[in-house]
């Protein structure tokens, strides 16, 4: 569609104007919004015991729930792909459902599956609390970040095929040394770009672990929760504080897909 | 296509696949199936179960209750506008991703997935700064209707974009030209070539946007949540969970969950359709598909 000069400007300033005011400017507003007051405030507030304590649960949370999510992933990628199995299609159904629950229905599953009266509420009864505590949080990151390696690997693995796995294979190469030698070499930008994904979401998930922590000042707060927590406390300064450090985590984010996206077209 | 049966020497072999395992072999469809159960599928089915624990009678008494009605019709009703606004704006965006160009397109390329890296509590609370009382543009609409809509058209762009621009990349030009030649307009080039063709990915968007405006929490809470007219359903779930009512809770729940994996099956069709009728899409069609087809007798 050759579209004429006018045509072409009016969805330039249609598209554009969108994004403006629904992105651009709200990424502009919370840098101008944090240091309104100077540098002073928002860094007390991230520097506060509890905002600290959040910043390193959170930390917590993406060293648990990154590395499980993306050993599971590479796994359940090459079950799909490379082994045909009558549970594959179940499977593939069953990792979608991350993407399409809402985080308060998958943080209220948890809070009625390990709470008072749940199937597994022994556990806690034993001694080991899982609600209102670290597992349970640790918990919903796991289940909100399932899908994203797997979505992310399994084309990379139709696409490079079995050719040179299979060549490795018949020069005498185990399992193993097939997959560390041929196939994670291959696959690695894609597990890469799904590992970014992963942290992103485990950093910024609110919904799923507000049900099952109770947000308790200190102790069950990751930075999202801690950002809910001061505003609603009228301590907006900490509340913008603490968004800023998620937010220039987000560009990360955004800046390694980009990255990602590039190395695996190449 | 590849090397079949024939040079494949025993059965046990092909049973096998290739012998890739490593990872594979002690990661079968057990061990897969046994992580995807502790983490996803027994949660949900204790939710189930909770909401089902006074009986139908009950469960459907919850569902239907003034305000579950009031926050499930808002939901769906936002969500709805939530789709079609984003399902035009999105098209555009990927029309001018592809087809134009202008100083800082990559910046933006990649500004279209924030949505997906930013937190949707800091996309509340700065939505609220920005569109709020303190308004620098002096636009107030938070704590409104028109706020739940902003707030899920924020978190919902990237979905129809990115469902899109990839079958506007691969689209046939040549089309389009000899439409053009043929004394086409831009409209009609539009209706009757790029829209038909853009078609199965923009369902595909708009379904994935639509589940995810359906349970969206964190970034209505700050910015809409809160009082009674606008409280969508994932916040009526909580409200219920903090007043003790877990059956009702539970009971929405399930309402919701049955959505989205109404939503999930029709993206699955959408997709198994867009690739039985666009030719220019069969290279999407996954090679296992044919294996596993070919497979399932010896399997």
């Amino acid at each position: 569609m050759a579209a004429n000069p006018a045509s072409r400007w009016g969805l330039r300033v249609l598209g554009l104007g969108y994004l403006t005011m629904l992105l651009l400017i709200p990424l502009v507003m919370i840098f101008y919004k944090t240091f309104e007051e100077g540098i002073g405030p928002p860094l007390d507030a991230i520097t506060s015991p509890d905002g600290l304590h959040a910043l390193k649960l959170s930390l917590l949370m993406v060293a648990i729930a990154v590395p499980l999510n993306t050993i599971f992933g590479i796994g359940c990628a090459l079950l799909l792909v490379r082994h045909k199995s009558k549970l594959n299609p179940v499977i593939d159904a069953v990792i979608n459902l991350p993407f399409a629950v809402s985080p308060v229905v998958i943080g209220l599953s948890l809070y009625i599956l390990y709470g008072t009266g749940g199937w597994f509420s022994f556990i806690g009864e034993e001694g080991f609390q899982i609600l209102f505590a670290v597992p349970g949080m640790v918990l919903a990151s796991i289940f909100v970040s399932l899908p994203f390696v797997v979505r992310e690997t399994v084309p990379v693995l139709q696409e490079i095929g079995t050719d040179q796995e299979m060549a490795a294979s018949t020069l005498g190469a185990n399992g193993w040394q097939t997959f560390w030698k041929i196939t994670l070499p291959s696959i690695r930008w894609g597990v890469a770009y799904g590992v970014v994904l992963t942290t992103a979401r485990v950093l910024g998930e609110f919904g799923a672990v507000t049900i099952v922590s109770g947000s308790i000042n200190g102790q069950t707060q990751t930075l999202p929760l801690f950002v809910e927590k001061q505003y609603a406390n009228f301590n907006s300064t900490g509340a913008y504080g603490a968004s800023l450090v998620l937010a220039l985590l987000a560009l990360i984010t955004l800046f390694a897909m980009n990255l990602l996206k590039r190395k695996e077209d190449a | 296509m590849e090397a079949h049966p024939a040079n494949l020497p025993a059965p046990s072999q092909h049973r096998a696949g290739i012998r890739l395992p490593g990872l594979g072999a002690g990661f079968g469809g057990g061990t897969v199936m046994l992580y995807l159960s502790i983490i996803v599928l027994l949660p949900l089915a204790a939710v189930a179960s909770e909401a089902f624990t006074g009986g139908i009678g009950h469960f459907w008494e919850q569902v239907t209750s003034p305000l579950a009605i009031k926050s499930l019709k808002l939901t769906i009703v936002c969500s709805l506008i939530v789709v079609v606004v984003n399902g035009f704006f999105g098209t555009i965006l990927a029309w001018l991703l592809v087809r134009d160009k202008f100083p800082g397109k990559s910046i933006i390329n990649a500004v279209i997935d924030l949505p997906f890296a930013l937190p949707t509590i800091v996309a509340s609370l700065i939505l609220l700064t920005l569109y709020g009382a303190e308004s620098p543009l002096g636009i107030d609409f938070a704590f409104t209707r028109t706020a739940i809509v902003v707030a899920l058209c924020f978190v919902t762009l990237p979905f129809v974009v990115r469902a899109v621009q990839p079958l506007l990349l691969e689209m046939d030009r040549e089309m389009e030209a000899a439409a053009a030649s043929l004394g086409a307009g831009n409209f009609t080039i539009f209706r009757r070539i790029i829209l038909p063709n853009l078609l199965p990915g923009l369902a595909a968007g708009v379904a994935l946007a639509f589940a995810r405006a359906l349970g969206e929490f964190g970034s209505v809470l700050l910015f809409a949540g809160g009082n009674p007219d606008t409280t969508v359903s994932s916040v009526f779930i909580r409200n219920q969970v903090e007043s003790g009512n877990d059956i009702g809770a539970a009971a929405v729940s399930v309402v919701l969950l049955v959505a989205s994996l109404l939503l999930l099956a029709s993206v699955s069709l959408i997709q198994r359709w867009a690739v039985r009728h666009d030719r220019s899409s069969s290279e999407f069609i996954p090679t296992i598909a044919k294996d596993v087809s070919g497979d399932g007798g010896g399997a």
